[in-house]
């Protein structure tokens, strides 16, 4: 990643449901490791902004988007098999 | 939901079969689980359920599509005339689109909660009181196990209970999902619902027939029985058997004439209007022609008709009956009847009935003739077929059709049983059974009324004679215990007619011979009289000549005493 681009995520939250929490945790963890100061995390919480849920379509929770760079990627889940969510956002295990 | 007087605690679904089975509708507020196979009818359900609730019920609706993408759905359903779009638009039904895309990557646990708030919300906005997720073992699959989706069917049955929703979850049976190892994640739920609706898709003797069944209802009573459920044109049909209230067929005694002038003499009048005849035959007995000569008989009455012939085509039918001076052309071309042939429909009996009901419905037909109507046992199982029949009859009554339906007897069956092929001989008002007498190298068509109800009937074999003028009934003779038909018949007739000529000289000859004797006597009694008289007055005469001279004596002698002045002494009188 020598360009460095920057990466912006939204992940989509049902209040503080485990799930949730976990996805929340998993994914700070994640850019603190392999993005340190080139990310950009947005939490939507769903329970407060269902209509938002409704527009982006929405339906499982917790969902992760990455926005930036595109296309854009989504993953649904707890994010806890850091192998799949590296390999999904582009992002290289060996430059850990 | 307070629509008409129904049950408010359920929700009409608009497949009257269907509320008719669970007695009303679907729980109101609460969940159905609607199990099936592919293809069952889970999606159509479903939204047929959803469009009644808005076109009759003021119950706007929200469709969640986890399998097909919703603009297909709405597409589909426009060929059965629903317009989904339309009340898209005006608000009142929801389209969710919550397939999974192919992309999507998934890592570890995940719940539908963001869905249910955003449905929620919907839900608020709408005033949603029907919600449908169709196809929730598409996401339930995603679930890593199967607590996991445990507790995802919990969460969405607690949340439509806390909304006072009324729900309908559809899932997938059989296939994957029944022959995947561990318990299935429906299983539980089927326990969870308080109904729970199976459909199902089997294929019998080639023929598709589809079921449904209502496998629980939680404080209601319903049909248990699987009934044939039917994708018709204007959506799902659910046929049911009519419990007995629920059967209210107007009853007539109009009588209507079955074409025949002398069996409606046998019949005292003829069919009740709304009666169901039934004629049973052998092949070439002339169950056609009887048909055909109900049929005449009702155009000129000017009552719609409808033929459906599952034999011959139409065509066929109409050069056929012409034949025996049968003419329905001209009935045709002034739309009175409809002639329809069934050869062109393939299918379950379940097929035949719907497409009957429909073309009845549309050419507004009063009177329906089902020729033969033993075909429907060879298509699918008997069992199908038969309760195809009595649905067919309790249908006609209750609309007031009168039906009249052959069946054609197997060569191969005996005479003396005569039963029906698919059994409806019990149900119908009207038994007629056609048959073959062999007699003298002839064979001749013999008909009987079997049963007619409320009604005196003739007990009688008659033979129907066929000409080119019509049909009709002649006399049969009973000689030594044998029925005579045809030349035997007309051979007695005119030895009969012989006989009795001679009868008549006979009686005449003897009625000039009494005629003799009785005057002959009454000359006899006339002199006789004469000389009774006679005799009378000559007795007479002779007492009255013995009492005078008896008189003349008496005094006589007094007188001599007196002259004689002798004692009084009384005459020793002789």
């Amino acid at each position: 990643m020598n360009r460095r681009p920057l990466f912006k995520f939204r992940l989509y939250i049902a209040g503080d449901a485990p799930n949730s929490v976990q996805a929340r945790a998993n994914l700070s963890a994640l850019c603190r490791t392999h993005l340190p100061d080139r990310h950009e995390i947005e939490i939507v919480d769903v329970f407060r902004h269902p209509r938002r849920a409704l527009q982006d379509g929405i339906f499982m929770t917790p969902t992760l988007v990455r926005i930036a760079p595109l296309p854009p990627v989504k993953i649904v889940g707890t994010l806890s098999h850091a192998g799949t969510v590296l390999d999904a956002l582009g992002l290289e295990t060996s430059a850990a | 939901m307070r629509q008409r007087a129904v049950d408010p605690g359920k929700s009409s679904t608009g497949i009257s079969g269907l509320d008719a089975i669970t007695r009303g509708g679907l729980p109101a507020g609460r969940t159905t689980l609607l199990v099936g196979g592919p293809g069952s009818g889970k999606t159509i359900l479903s939204l047929q359920f959803l469009k009644h609730g808005v076109t009759s019920c003021k119950e706007p609706g929200i469709f969640v599509a986890f399998e097909e993408k919703s603009t297909r759905i709405v597409g589909n359903a426009r060929s059965f005339g629903w317009n989904l779009e339309g009340l898209r638009r005006q608000k009142k039904l929801f389209f969710l689109d919550a397939q999974p895309i192919p992309e999507l990557v998934q890592s570890g646990n995940f719940d539908l909660g963001g869905m249910l708030a955003a449905l929620e919300i919907l839900a608020a906005d709408m005033k949603a009181r029907r919600i449908v997720f169709d196809a929730l073992d598409i996401v339930l699959a995603l679930l890593p196990d199967h607590a996991a989706k445990r507790r995802e069917v919990y969460r969405l049955h607690e949340w439509l209970l806390a909304r006072q929703l009324t729900g309908i979850v559809t899932a997938k049976a059989g296939g994957d999902e029944m022959t995947s190892a561990g318990p299935q994640p429906f299983g539980f739920m089927q326990f969870m619902v308080d109904c729970a609706v199976i459909l199902n898709h089997t294929v019998i003797q080639g023929v598709s027939q589809r079921n449904l069944r209502v496998q629980k209802y939680r404080g209601s009573g319903f049909d248990e029985n699987e009934s044939p459920l039917l994708i018709g044109v204007a959506g799902l049909e659910v046929a049911t058997a009519p419990t007995m209230r629920q059967v209210n067929a107007k009853v007539s005694s109009e009588r209507v004439s079955s074409g025949v002038d002398r069996l409606d003499t046998m019949l005292c009048g003829g069919y009740y209007r709304g009666a169901s005849v039934l004629v049973t035959g052998f092949p070439g007995t002339a169950k056609t022609t009887l048909s055909g000569a109900f049929t005449e008989a009702a155009c000129r009455r000017g009552e719609r008709t409808l033929f459906v012939s599952f034999d011959s085509d139409s065509n066929e039918v109409i050069r056929d009956l012409g034949s025996v001076g049968i003419r329905l052309e001209r009935y045709i071309k002034s739309q009175v009847l409809r002639m329809a042939s069934a050869r062109s429909i393939t299918g379950s009996a379940e097929t035949y009935l719907v497409r009957i009901k429909t073309l009845a419905h549309d050419h507004g037909a009063r009177c329906v003739v089902i020729d033969p109507m033993s075909t429907w046992s060879k298509s699918g199982h008997d069992l199908g077929a038969h309760s195809v029949a009595e649905r067919l009859i309790d249908w006609s009554k209750a609309e007031g059709i009168t039906l009249l339906c052959t069946s054609l007897l197997d060569e191969m069956s005996s005479q003396a049983d005569g039963g029906s092929p698919l059994q409806i001989s019990t149900l119908v008002d009207t038994w007629i059974h056609l048959n073959y007498l062999v007699q003298a190298g002839e064979r001749n068509r013999g008909l009987s009324i079997i049963k007619s109800r409320g009604t005196a009937h003739s007990n009688q074999v008659r033979e129907l004679v066929l000409s080119d003028s019509g049909v009709t009934l002649a006399d049969t003779y009973s000689a030594g215990g044998e029925v005579l038909m045809g030349t035997l018949r007309w051979e007695k007739e005119a030895a009969e007619r012989v006989a009795s000529e001679g009868n008549d000289v006979a009686a005449r000859l003897k009625q000039v011979r009494l005629d003799a004797e009785e005057a002959e006597l009454e000359v006899r009694l006339k002199s006789l009289q004469v000389e009774l008289e006679a005799k009378q007055v000559e007795k007479a005469l002779m007492i009255r000549t013995t009492r005078s001279r008896e008189g003349e004596l008496t005094r006589g002698r007094a007188r001599m005493e007196q002259l004689r002045g002798a004692d009084v002494i009384p005459p020793v009188r002789k």
